[in-house]
This record gives C-alpha cells, sequence and structure tokens, in this order.
C-alpha cells in the first residue's frame, strides 16, 4: 500500500480498519509530502501586551507533546518562551492538521509545518510593522517578540502590531523562510512541561477530572470473556439501590471470528449511571447477570501454546520475504543455531484507567476525549450511533498515559452511547479490573528461529518464522509483521514466514508495537549467534550491517508493507552502527568485566524512525533474582533533539518500561483473562530502577520521535545481560517462564 | 451517613455510605479532583493523601476510618506556599503523564517530615508503593534529593557559596 500525506490523513479518519501498523510504520515520504493548508492565525493568538497564546495541536499524555509542538512555532515566530501561553486546541482537523498522537509520528510530521506556521506567522508581523512605518520588510528584522527597524531605530512589540497582522493574507507556507538551526533559541533548549505546575498543585487536568453540572458518574459490567452477550440480569433491583438513575443493557455489536479487528464494535454489557461513581460499583456488587459467554470461552493460553506448536512444526502460512536456498545453506553451515522464543500478551495499564466524558443535548455530542487518534473517534462514534459527524464536538483533554492504548476508541463510543441514553452528561470510567480485563492487548508470539554459521563464524543464513493470530486473509492488530523487520536483508540468505491460529479478543498497539517484541527475538538470536561463533555480539553485529544489503524486489510489500524500498523509513546501517558504537563506548563494553553473576547485554534497534542501541549491567543472584544495576542508551533522532529534558526523560521512562515488559504476562484460561490489577500484572517499582544514562548521536538526518524507539533495545539488552551472567538463555517472557524473577 | 471532614483545614461535611472510601469522598462528592484513582487496592499509590500526617492510601481508607483526623490532599500541600517537594518537581521537571504525581508528591513529603534526609535506600523504601507507568522513577529520586537539599542549597546561594 502505497501512502501519501493525504492518504494518511484519510486513514486517521476512518479508525474503522484494522490499519493500526500501518499507522505505525509511516513512511518519512509521507512526512515531506504537500503541507496541509494551515494558517498562522489558527495557531497563534497574540494579545495586546504580547502574551501569545500558541494552540497545542495533539493530544497530550505525557510524550510533551504540548511543549515540543508549540515549540516549533514560537522558535520561527521569534517570541521568548516566557511569553507563551499553550492551550489545548479542540478537534478540528480542517484547522489544525494532524491530530494525532502514535508512532512517535508528531515530530517527523510537526517539525516543518510547524516551524513553517510560525515563520508565516513572524511574516505577518514584520509586514504589519513595515506598512505602518512605510519602510520596505526587508530592512526588518525580529527578535523577542518585537519587529525592528534598525536603520530608523524603530521598534514595536508583537502585541502593538498583533490585530492588524491578523488580517493580513497569510503567505503560503512553502514560502517562508526557516532560520538556520544555529540561531535556535527554543529548539534544542529544555522547557518546562507547560501542564506541571498544574500536575504538582493537583489542578483538574486530566479525562478523569472532568465535571459538569448534573453530571452522572457510569460503569459498566462486562462479560468475563470477550464479547459475552447479557442474556437477563437483576436489572429491577439495581435500579433501586442508592444513586442509581439508569441501568442501561449494551446489545454490542462484536461477531467473535478468527480476526478480530481494529476497532471491532461495542462490547455488550450492563452500563450503571448514578450519582457517584462509588455507588455505581456497589451496585455492580450486587449485579447478577446470566451470561452467553460465546464462542471466546474456549480460548486459552494453554490452548494458543499448544497450537502455535503444531504450526511450528508445519510450512508456514505465509511468506513475508524470502530471498536466497535457505535448505542449502543450512546445509552446508559449519553451525546451525535453533530456538523458540515466545514472548506474551500484555495489557497497557495506564495510569488512568480508560474512560470519557459525554453530554447529549439537543440532538448534538459534545465529548470530552482522552483519545490520541480523536477524529477517528468522532467518526467512531459517529457511525456507532447512527448521528451526524458535524454534530459531535471533540474537546481533547490531558490523559494519565497512553502508550497506544488510546489510538483505540472503545471506550468513547460508550461514553457517547451512555450519553445519548442520558438526559444528563455522563461521565464513563473504567475500573482497574474493567481497564486489564477489556484492553486491546499487546498480542503474543512464538517465533522459530534457524542460523547458519560458516568456519570463520559468520551468520550465512536468517529463517524466521512467526506464528501470530489472525485468519487466513489478516494478521490481528499489532500482531502483524513487515519484510523490513531487522536484520531482513543484511543475512546473505533469509527467510521471514507467518502462520496464525484464531483469536477472539481486542488486540492493538503497544508503545513500539510489533517492536517491543520482535526486537527482543532478534537481538536475543543474534546474541545466541553471536556466542555460538565464539565472537563478541557488539562485533558480529557490526560485521552483519556492514553486509551488502540484499534490495527489496518490487511488489514485495505485503498488506502492511507502506515503506518504500528507497525511503527514508528505510534502516540505514550507518546509523544502526551508529548508536551500536557510541553505547559501546560509554558503557565501556570492550572492556567489561566478565564475572559469575555480573554480565552486560547489548541490544540495539530501529523502529519509528529512530535507532537505540542499549546496554544493560545486570546481576543475577543464587535464587535466580536480577537486579539492572545501569542502563546505558545511545539514541539517533536526527539532528535535533527539540526538548533535550524532555527527551532524557522519554528515554528514562522507555527502559523501565521495557524492563517492566519483562514481567508482564496475559493468560486466559476459559476465555477469561487471569489477571485483574497492578499485583499480578506489575509495574517496575522505585527500588528497581537502575542507573539510565542517555546519549545523542546527532547527524545530518531531519528529527524524529521518541516515544517509542528507546524502549525495543532494554528487553534482549537485560536478557543478554542475564545470560552473560549466567550462562542461562532467555527463551521465553516472562522472565518467571524462565525461572528468573526482578530482585 | 453524614461525615463531617477536615481537608485541607476546610470543614466539610458528605453525606455518603460509611463504606465509600475517602478517594471517591474527596473526588465525587466534596470536589477535590487532585487526588487519583489508579487500582483501588492500595497497590499503585496514586490516590495517597496525608490523614493525621501520615501517608494512606484513600482508595482503601473507608471515610468512617477517618474520624476527625485532619486530611491533607496534593491542593492542601501547599495552599499558602509551596511545598519544597512541589518546587522540586517542577524545578527537575518530573512528570510525564502527571497522573500519579500527586501521590508520589505527598509520599515524598510525608517522608521528609520523618526524614529530612533520606538516604537513596530510605528513599526506596519509602516510595516503592508508588507506581508510575511512565518511568519517572530517576527523576522522582533526584527531586526528592533537591527537596531535601533545598533549605541547604538557599542558605549556600544566601552565602554567595
Amino acid at each position: 500500500m502505497r501512502m501519501n500525506r493525504r492518504s494518511f490523513l484519510q486513514l486517521t479518519a476512518l479508525a474503522g480498519g484494522g490499519m493500526a501498523l500501518s499507522l505505525y510504520r509511516l513512511p518519512r515520504a509521507a512526512a515531506q509530502g504537500k503541507l496541509p493548508e494551515l494558517t498562522p492565525q489558527a495557531f497563534i493568538h497574540i494579545a495586546p501586551d504580547g502574551v501569545t497564546t500558541i494552540m497545542a495541536r495533539a493530544s497530550e499524555s505525557g510524550q510533551g507533546m504540548r511543549n515540543m509542538l508549540p515549540m516549533l512555532i514560537a522558535e520561527e515566530l521569534d517570541v521568548d518562551w516566557k511569553d507563551v501561553h499553550v492551550k489545548q486546541a479542540d478537534l478540528d482537523v480542517k484547522i489544525y492538521g494532524l491530530q494525532f498522537s502514535g508512532g512517535s509520528m508528531n515530530t517527523p510530521l510537526g517539525w516543518e509545518p510547524m516551524r513553517r506556521v510560525g515563520a508565516a506567522g513572524r511574516q505577518l508581523l514584520v509586514i504589519a510593522a513595515a506598512q505602518a512605518w512605510g519602510v520596505p520588510g526587508s530592512e526588518c528584522t525580529t527578535e523577542h517578540g518585537r519587529v525592528l527597524h534598525n536603520a530608523s531605530g524603530r521598534s514595536a512589540g508583537y502585541g502593538e502590531l498583533a490585530s492588524k497582522a491578523a488580517l493580513l493574507t497569510a503567505p503560503a507556507l512553502e514560502s517562508v523562510k526557516l532560520k538556520d538551526p544555529r540561531d535556535y533559541r527554543i529548539i534544542g533548549h529544555s522547557t518546562k512541561g507547560v501542564d506541571t505546575p498544574g500536575i504538582v498543585t493537583g489542578k483538574p487536568l486530566f479525562g478523569v477530572d472532568m465535571k459538569l453540572p448534573g453530571m452522572l458518574y457510569a460503569s459498566i459490567e462486562k462479560a468475563p470473556v470477550f464479547a459475552g452477550k447479557v442474556k437477563s440480569a437483576n436489572i429491577e433491583e439495581i435500579r433501586k439501590l442508592p444513586g442509581v438513575r439508569h441501568v442501561l443493557v449494551i446489545e454490542g455489536g462484536i461477531t467473535p471470528a478468527a480476526f478480530t479487528p481494529w476497532e471491532p464494535g461495542m462490547e455488550p454489557g450492563i452500563a450503571i449511571v448514578a450519582d457517584t461513581w462509588w455507588q455505581t460499583q456497589q451496585a455492580r456488587r450486587q449485579l447478577k447477570v446470566d451470561w452467553d459467554l460465546g464462542p471466546a470461552a474456549t480460548q486459552s493460553s494453554e490452548g494458543f501454546r499448544k497450537r502455535a506448536k503444531q504450526l511450528l512444526a508445519v510450512p508456514p502460512a505465509t511468506t513475508v520475504r524470502q530471498y536466497g536456498d535457505e535448505n542449502a545453506s543450512l546445509k552446508s553451515a559449519a553451525k546451525v543455531v535453533e530456538a523458540i522464543y515466545e514472548y506474551p500478551f500484555i495489557a497497557h495499564m495506564t495510569m488512568e484507567p480508560q474512560g470519557a466524558t459525554a453530554h447529549w443535548k439537543d440532538g448534538k455530542m459534545e465529548m470530552w476525549s482522552t483519545s490520541t487518534q480523536p477524529e477517528g473517534g468522532r467518526e467512531l462514534v459517529a457511525k456507532t450511533l447512527g448521528i451526524d459527524k458535524d454534530a459531535i464536538t471533540t474537546h481533547m483533554v490531558r490523559s494519565g498515559g497512553s502508550f497506544g492504548r488510546r489510538l483505540q476508541n472503545d471506550y468513547l463510543v460508550e461514553a457517547a452511547w451512555i450519553a445519548k441514553h442520558v438526559d444528563a452528561p455522563v461521565k464513563l470510567l473504567w475500573s482497574r479490573e474493567d481497564d486489564i480485563g477489556h484492553d486491546g492487548l499487546r498480542p503474543g508470539g512464538t517465533m522459530g528461529l534457524k542460523g547458519g554459521l560458516d568456519a570463520k563464524g559468520k551468520l550465512t543464513v536468517w529463517r524466521q518464522h512467526f506464528v501470530t493470530f489472525g485468519d487466513d486473509k489478516h494478521l490481528a492488530s499489532g500482531g502483524g509483521i513487515g519484510e523490513d523487520s531487522y536484520p531482513a536483508g543484511f543475512p546473505p540468505v533469509y527467510g521471514l514466514y507467518t502462520s496464525a491460529q484464531p483469536l477472539m479478543l481486542r488486540t492493538g498497539a503497544l508503545r513500539a508495537p510489533g517492536d517491543n517484541a520482535y526486537c527482543w527475538v532478534a537481538q536475543s538470536f543474534l546474541d545466541e549467534l553471536a556466542h555460538a561463533a565464539g565472537r563478541d555480539p557488539l562485533e558480529f553485529q557490526l560485521e552483519l550491517l556492514s553486509n551488502k544489503r540484499m534490495s527489496w524486489a518490487a511488489g514485495q510489500h505485503d498488506a502492511v508493507g507502506d515503506h518504500e524500498p528507497t525511503g527514508a523509513s528505510v534502516l540505514i546501517p550507518e546509523r544502526f552502527k551508529g548508536v551500536l558504537e557510541l553505547v559501546a563506548e560509554k558503557s565501556n563494553w570492550a572492556h567489561r568485566a566478565k564475572e559469575p553473576g555480573r554480565g552486560m547485554g547489548i541490544a540495539a534497534w530501529f523502529c519509528h524512525l529512530g535507532y537505540f542501541a542499549e546496554v544493560a549491567d545486570v546481576s543475577v543472584d543464587k535464587e535466580n533474582r536480577v537486579t539492572v544495576h545501569r542502563v546505558w542508551a545511545a539514541g539517533d533522532i536526527g539532528s535535533q533533539v527539540i526538548n533535550p529534558r524532555a527527551a532524557e526523560s522519554m528515554v528514562q521512562g522507555g527502559v523501565i518500561d521495557g524492563m517492566s515488559e519483562l514481567s508482564q504476562e496475559i493468560t486466559l484460561a476459559d476465555g477469561r483473562i487471569e489477571q485483574s490489577n497492578f499485583h499480578n500484572h506489575p509495574l517496575m517499582r522505585m527500588r528497581q530502577t537502575p542507573k539510565i544514562e542517555a546519549y545523542w548521536n546527532k547527524t545530518s538526518y531531519s528529527p524524529t520521535g521518541l516515544g517509542e524507539p528507546a524502549l525495543p533495545p532494554v528487553l534482549p539488552a537485560v536478557t543478554n545481560a542475564i545470560f552473560a551472567a549466567t550462562g542461562k538463555r532467555i527463551r521465553t517472557l516472562p522472565l518467571k517462564r524462565s525461572g528468573f524473577s526482578w530482585a | 451517613m453524614r461525615y463531617k471532614l477536615s481537608v485541607n483545614k476546610v470543614s466539610e461535611t458528605a453525606d455518603v455510605s460509611p463504606d465509600t472510601p475517602l478517594l471517591w469522598v474527596l473526588r465525587d462528592v466534596l470536589n477535590r479532583v487532585g487526588t487519583k484513582y489508579g487500582c483501588g487496592m492500595g497497590l499503585c499509590g496514586a490516590c495517597t493523601v496525608h490523614l493525621g500526617g501520615r501517608a494512606v492510601r484513600s482508595c482503601i481508607t473507608p471515610v468512617s476510618a477517618v474520624g476527625n483526623q485532619p486530611i491533607t490532599t496534593i491542593e492542601g500541600l501547599g495552599a499558602e506556599e509551596r511545598h519544597p517537594v512541589q518546587e522540586a518537581w517542577e524545578a527537575l521537571d518530573v512528570p510525564q503523564c502527571g497522573y500519579c504525581q500527586a501521590g508520589q508528591i505527598m509520599s515524598a513529603a510525608a517522608l521528609l517530615d520523618r526524614t529530612p534526609h533520606p538516604t537513596d535506600d530510605e528513599i526506596d523504601a519509602a516510595m516503592s508503593g508508588n507506581l508510575c507507568r511512565c518511568g519517572t522513577y530517576t527523576r522522582i529520586r533526584e527531586a526528592i534529593h533537591h527537596a531535601a537539599n533545598a533549605g541547604q542549597t538557599a542558605g549556600a546561594a544566601a552565602r554567595g557559596e
């Protein structure tokens, strides 16, 4: 599928399809396509006193979008950041263009247009001043929110010029001149999170904090099995409970099938609407529901595991990419290494559970949404409720974390649906148990790998059979793999195949989707091969990256492959090597200590247009308890780190998030998710946090995003370090299934 | 049942059932939403408030157990003058999504009340009940040290050091 910028915008608008992976694999070519018709007037509002309000167009869930995008505008507008007031834009893609936070795409897709919006704003202010003074605009300069005419010594603040400038016709964005990066005073300088003062004083900033006059609270009891339907329930009894105003049966719109789409439809359940949220929870405890659990009740983790083993033993269903003669290469190899890697389903567990506020009044829907794909949410609400899209207003509210969860809009549809049945504003909030039990899970997977080494210990062949989920046409959301999946192209002979088994369960995009698993598998297996070859894993991988890469044949792209073979979204070996070399230097890899019970592991990855290499220093005690002492991370996200302190924080967070994933697991028995809260789907805690150092390898490439690429390498860096410390290879996650735990 | 509560030195009444967790009284009845819901089981610490000066998990504290102990929430922590912990959190720009930070700040403030200059081990012990999904632990640790040293640093600056 070839994507240009326009088709991308359409795709984000159509939240219905199974295009999650596509969203995450946008080529840079799209970023550099035709700019949307943005105007400085839409984004910049300057008060007479010079206070400059800049609209933040993307949703904020902690990745720093409310700083990063306005910083780009402010830089080119040439105002001081201290004079900038950032305001969250409502959803209006006609005015603001891309209002989507996912795939670490706001940096690459905002870098050019946001700076041009700022520069166009500056140009309008210069024209306004030049006209007032009767001098040529070319003689005017700007700094610190003022236009200057040095020849006459005149100057005027932007506040004095704003009302005149606002009436001028904005220049074409393509025509404006951008600053020389050497002159940057905001980009590359740390700014404090615009909401930080409000966060530390407890201001009502989050989706869950919404409060409207007369608002009611809602909660939904759903079946313990995906898409299970309500047969009957003691609804009349529940209606009489304290505070309960409405009890509504949601029929739902899901037909369980082998392939579960990205937005499969509303889940059935019973919505309880009460005066307070606690009353909805109390009422749920009294609720007695007879469920029709449906076909998903037959699913279990044990069943998935058995079926995966069967599928690994037979020829794969689909060839994703293949070149060279694998069988001949394996046969002639001096050494063949074989391994099966298994990783589990995991849940997002955003600190703020899913929820939304909605108000249906006079045929119009007003929504307060934490969605990171709000236009898709609006479309889905319109479609599901059968109302006109133009009758829906969406306010974008800060969320307590997304990690990909809020790309899906199921909770938003539920809030709107309930609101439409109730004569009051309604705030829906999922309990933690609802949140884990009805997540869009990161799908689990099993990979069978074979690698061949020649007599000199050089990799000659790589074969990878990925057993994932789906039907014969579609792979589960978040369970697809691209033909560029590293190390594709680098081994002289290569094969990547998939087979799929049915999955009646909502899956989705978890931070660095796909990559958070594939990196672990590929970088672990490379480490195995290096050790089998008796070579240093770093040197082994640098050699692999120096191979002449096999190019893609025309028409070789799979269903999710939107990469152009020659596009900038394709891995550039020099950048991959660059971060590996930097992390090796910083961690003193060449001179690392080798002692029993302590070891270092190295791994790298390219995803979401960014390159990261990480080294973990780990010790393992006699009870196989693992302590990560230190992690070095080296990243290449291009020529600029826009907001350095925030960037460092994003790297530290990515590392800790990746470590959490090593110990998390969602399991199913009789179709039921067995985990329910943080005690059995744990996060890393303060005492387990290593020292984390972030380093940047700045290159000449255009800046790219940081929400995701720092995460994947830490998983194999830690498990490779466990191998270095113990000689035990971890091929099954979570750690406990390989006999290890966190100290 | 009617409960008389002292929240951030303001006298409040709430007419709720005795088993209602303090968290939901604060959020839905008394309109103080700075305190956050995360797990409902005392596992994550997002709901931490001070009850009689101690850090407690308000999601598992029934309103009937409060008695006449004063309640301090994030909104009241620095009501007159911002608490050094809040200053440190802002100076180091600790939050990412920010949802857990009210609880983190309340736990940190309670720690510094008892232990004005905590070691890393003491920070680990006091703060490991507060989860941060974004993984801001490194900054939280720095900010606690920063807050602990704030008095000294200010003094040193005043002396021109």
